[in-house]
């Protein structure tokens, strides 16, 4: 059974590994780091976040100061997705955001059914009044 | 020989003592056990009964939905009299508390944060004022309270609390809560940024009687005039908050006569027993595991500095524990830090807000989860610490507990709300005060602050400008009334600001820009208090990125209602026409970081600030093109970016998506990423350092070793359990320096000595 973590990381019980959701290549043991099996990145917040006033100009631009923040940006290193993106102080170890109880999510999920898909929780429809079919 | 140790008689003895203690206590200062606890009381004995004998689940419902009804209109009666500002665009509450003061049911719209706050100073009233002969609680009575040390956000934020009695036995309690703006701090509008020490932050109300019989003490009433700039808000809204309370106290007098007085008690006894026992089961869904993150405070409001806001969540079974250990001590004279029980109320609201906002909104929703904070620091201060900007604490703690809780909805099959990026946290708004246009001395602030972004969902962009994460249902406000009170216009408002979204598969919501200048006042002025200028101040979630960063702009010398007169053509709509085209002549223009003090405003000089933008969800090269191309339409972004951004191709002139060459080149991106990206180990060898960067003051733990945080500089290391003081100079003194040496070396340079040289 895979359980869905996030938005592209999946967690194999059989074998104990995180996947790719987007291509399924094996990153690592889901008892370690997945970021440890990802490419990684250290992005110049200026090419995300432009100074829409003239840094010529300004000291502040809207644009984040690549001396006071960085942005780690962590890639499948097989199809190149973007799993996730960390914005830290400079110099910052990558967190280690996920640091999951394989055991005890084996247990948890034996009493459930696997899903594909991630449930979105309910939807806040629009009460269109009366409808005749 | 041990003797057998008879409990009894230590039992006595301690009683004794506590008797003895209470009874010569020179000052009752804020209560540890009262302020360090945020769960629900145990249940009394007649709790006990009450729920053994009224279980009719429908009598209860009925009950409870009467007590909502009765929030509801109480609320409302606030937000349509209300004076201040806050009152008016929904930053309230009302609520009813148990006889053991804990909340039970709360007002669905408003401040929701204000309901894990009020029943510490009740609390503290059942504690102290109950036996006390020379206080009392009896019908009738009011009792007024803001200083957060007693439990409150900030001192802001007054509340009006009445005890609810049933044939002389009190049986519950009513309070409503509004942010009130001032409060006779050193300056206006009542979250000073220059404030030092607690004496800088205006008046600070332990809980203390102000109503008797109903009517509010006058003698006290004008005490409280004089501790504040505007003495007549002062009054309209205590009266207000009273006549609130009691028209709760009216619908309970209902209930109890129609139920009687245990049945009420049951109701409000299992309502919160009940919802511990849900959230409990909701805890137990969710994965075992830890999550990490922080986030970057860039400011004091000051200076600039580097601050980290640092959170490890565990859930194991049905516990679920934040710990926030490796944030920064608290700074000692900067008015940034928080109470602790402004810092659970913050995290207590991301859960009724944003992750089960289907539960009532009270205090038991929060009571089971476990916060662990180090002492004497920016997330739990001393009480010698100023606490009047605590929203960038608590804020900022904010963005990290809904950053972490994402991360663990996402599997969870029984959700409850969707999973979402990180809201924007800081209040992009305008505090104000002077004298307005009709004489009146007045300090408060823009309702633009309820316009935060909202986070991207895992299924939908953000929402613009939504709501603040603080409240939900609060009004941004109308401009044009607003300005019948107060001597300046908006001169743009809500309009978007172009190029400032957060991207990702879905993008965060985005803000609006301001453009505000002074009118028909000699005596005015504005504040602005966010960090985030030189760095984002929250985080985007599974691949999409955060907002980038808004400064303050500023044009002085110049009247721009002059210009409007004689060249109105002049005049542009958006910042960066104004700062990058520069078209007054002999202006001065200029950008600051967002914590400017109360600076005194002239006729028709600019100020320009802009909301932020909520973060982004999921890669950006799966963003739909068309979904892109709609925001072009939008003026969200421009085409240039939105093809820097996304990846997509596109006619410029039509808009037309080429889906094909949009795929080859997002294919194109990936093989880029894989081959400038590094391996995980290749990379911290690269980049990851030891110690904080040397050049700027970084404040808090360093790649996660907690025992140790740096205070300033990598020189002082400090023990995180017992961190010290910490005393920054002030800016001015540090200019002020900087420009001595200079000139130091300048006469050096030009061989001129000083006027006097004497030491
Ligand atoms: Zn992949």
């Amino acid at each position: 059974m895979k359980v869905l973590m996030t938005e592209y990381l999946r967690i194999d019980l059989e074998s104990e590994n995180w996947e790719c959701r987007v291509c399924d290549h094996t990153i690592g043991s889901a008892r370690g780091n997945y970021k440890e099996g990802m490419l990684v990145y250290n992005r110049d917040p200026a090419d995300i976040h432009p100074s829409i006033i003239d840094p010529e100009k300004y000291r502040f631009t809207f644009c984040p100061d690549k001396d006071w923040v960085h942005i780690y940006e962590f890639y499948c290193p097989s199809c190149g997705t973007q799993v996730e993106v960390e914005y830290t102080f400079p110099g910052h170890v990558p967190l280690h955001d996920m640091e999951v109880d394989l055991d005890t999510l084996k247990k948890q999920w034996s009493q459930r059914d696997e899903l594909t898909e991630p449930t979105t929780g309910p939807n806040v429809l629009v009460d269109r009044g009366h409808r005749h079919h | 020989m041990n003797k057998p140790i008879d409990l009894k008689n230590v039992a006595e003895d301690q009683d004794l003592i506590k008797k003895f203690l209470k009874e010569t206590t020179l000052f009752l200062g804020p209560d540890p056990e009262i302020i360090r606890d945020h769960r629900i009381m145990p249940r009394t004995d007649y709790e006990e009964k009450c729920v053994q004998e009224h279980s009719d689940l429908n009598q209860i419902a009925s009950i409870r939905d009467r007590l909502q009804a009765a929030c509801e209109e109480g609320f409302e009666m606030v937000e349509q009299m209300g004076a201040a500002p806050g009152a008016k665009w929904g930053d309230i509450i009302t609520g009813i508390y148990s006889a053991s003061g804990d909340l039970t049911i709360g007002s669905a719209g408003g401040v929701l944060i204000f309901s894990a706050l009020v029943h510490h100073p009740i609390k503290f009233i059942i504690k102290n004022w109950i036996d006390e002969k020379t206080v009392g609680v009896n019908e009738g009575d009011g009792f007024i309270h803001n200083d957060s040390r007693y439990g409150n956000v900030h001192n802001t934020d007054q509340s009006m609390i009445l005890p609810v009695f049933h044939e002389g036995k009190l049986v519950c309690w009513v309070a409503s809560t509004v942010h009130e703006g001032e409060n006779g701090a050193i300056e206006p509008g009542g979250m000073p940024s220059m404030a030092e020490t607690p004496f800088d932050e205006g008046l600070k109300m332990s809980p203390f009687k102000v109503v008797e019989n109903y009517e509010i003490k006058r003698d006290l009433l004008t005490f409280l005039q004089n501790s504040v700039r505007e003495p007549k808000l002062q009054y309209e809204d205590m009266k207000v908050k009273l006549f609130a309370c009691m028209r709760l106290e009216k619908r309970i007098k209902e209930v109890l006569a129609m139920e009687g007085p245990d049945a009420l008690t049951a109701c409000l006894r299992y309502t919160n027993d009940s919802v511990v026992e849900e959230v409990r089961r909701r805890i137990a869904e969710w994965p075992d595991m830890t999550v990490r993150t922080h986030v970057i405070m860039d400011s004091t409001l000051r200076e600039n500095v580097l601050i980290k806001v640092n959170l490890a969540v565990t859930k194991t079974g049905n516990r679920l524990i934040f710990d926030f250990s490796g944030s920064s001590p608290e700074i000692t004279n900067r008015a940034i830090n928080t109470q602790l029980p402004g810092l659970k109320g913050m995290v207590a609201q991301s859960f009724m807000n944003h992750v089960w906002p289907d539960l009532p909104r009270g205090q038991a929703g929060f009571s089971p989860i476990e916060v662990i904070t180090p002492n004497a620091s920016i997330v739990d201060c001393s009480y010698a610490a100023p606490n009047s900007q605590s929203l960038m604490a608590i804020f900022t703690a904010f963005t990290v507990a809904q950053h972490a809780t994402a991360k663990f909805l996402y599997s969870v099959p029984e959700k409850h709300t969707r999973v979402l990026a990180p809201w924007f946290n800081m209040i992009g708004t305008f505090i104000w005060g002077g004298v307005n246009q009709h004489g009146e001395t007045l300090g408060n602030l823009c309702a633009d602050l309820n316009g935060m972004g909202g986070g991207a969902r895992m299924d939908r962009d953000g929402e613009h400008a939504l709501a603040p994460i603080f409240a939900t249902m609060a009004d941004i406000g109308e401009q044009e009334m607003n300005e019948e009170e107060v001597p300046f216009l908006q001169l743009v408002s809500k309009k978007m600001t172009t190029n400032t979204q957060a991207p990702g598969k879905f993008r965060g919501g985005m803000g609006y820009s301001m453009i505000v200048a002074t009118k028909d006042s000699d005596q005015w002025g504005f504040m602005t208090t966010t960090v985030g200028s030189k760095a984002p101040p929250i985080q985007g979630l599974f691949g999409g990125y955060a907002c980038g960063s808004y400064p303050l702009s500023k044009v002085t010398d110049v009247d721009v209602y002059d210009v409007m007169m004689t060249e109105p053509e002049r005049f542009k709509h958006s910042i960066p026409e104004i700062m990058n085209e520069q078209p007054f002549e002999n202006a001065n223009y200029s950008t600051h970081h967002m914590g400017m003090g109360f600076d005194l405003a002239k006729r028709g000089e600019l100020y320009m600030i802009s909301q932020g933008s909520g973060g982004g969800y999921g890669d950006p090269l799966e963003r739909d093109p068309y979904m892109v191309i709609q925001d072009i339409e939008e003026s969200l972004i421009t085409p240039d970016w939105a093809k820097k951004l996304y990846h997509v191709v596109f006619n410029e002139e039509t808009l037309k998506v080429d889906e094909e060459a949009t795929e080859a080149e997002r294919k194109k991106v990936r093989e880029k990423r894989k081959a400038q990206g590094l391996p995980y180990a290749d990379f911290v060898k690269k980049y990851v350092k030891d110690q904080p960067p040397e050049n700027i003051p970084f404040y808090g733990s360093w790649n996660g070793d907690n025992d140790m945080v740096y205070a300033g500089s990598n020189d002082d290391k400090r023990d995180a359990k017992d961190p010290g003081p910490i005393y920054m100079i002030n800016p001015k003194d540090v200019k002020i320096a900087e420009l001595e040496e200079e000139l130091t070396t300048v006469r050096n340079v030009a061989g001129l000595s000083a006027k006097d040289t004497r030491t």
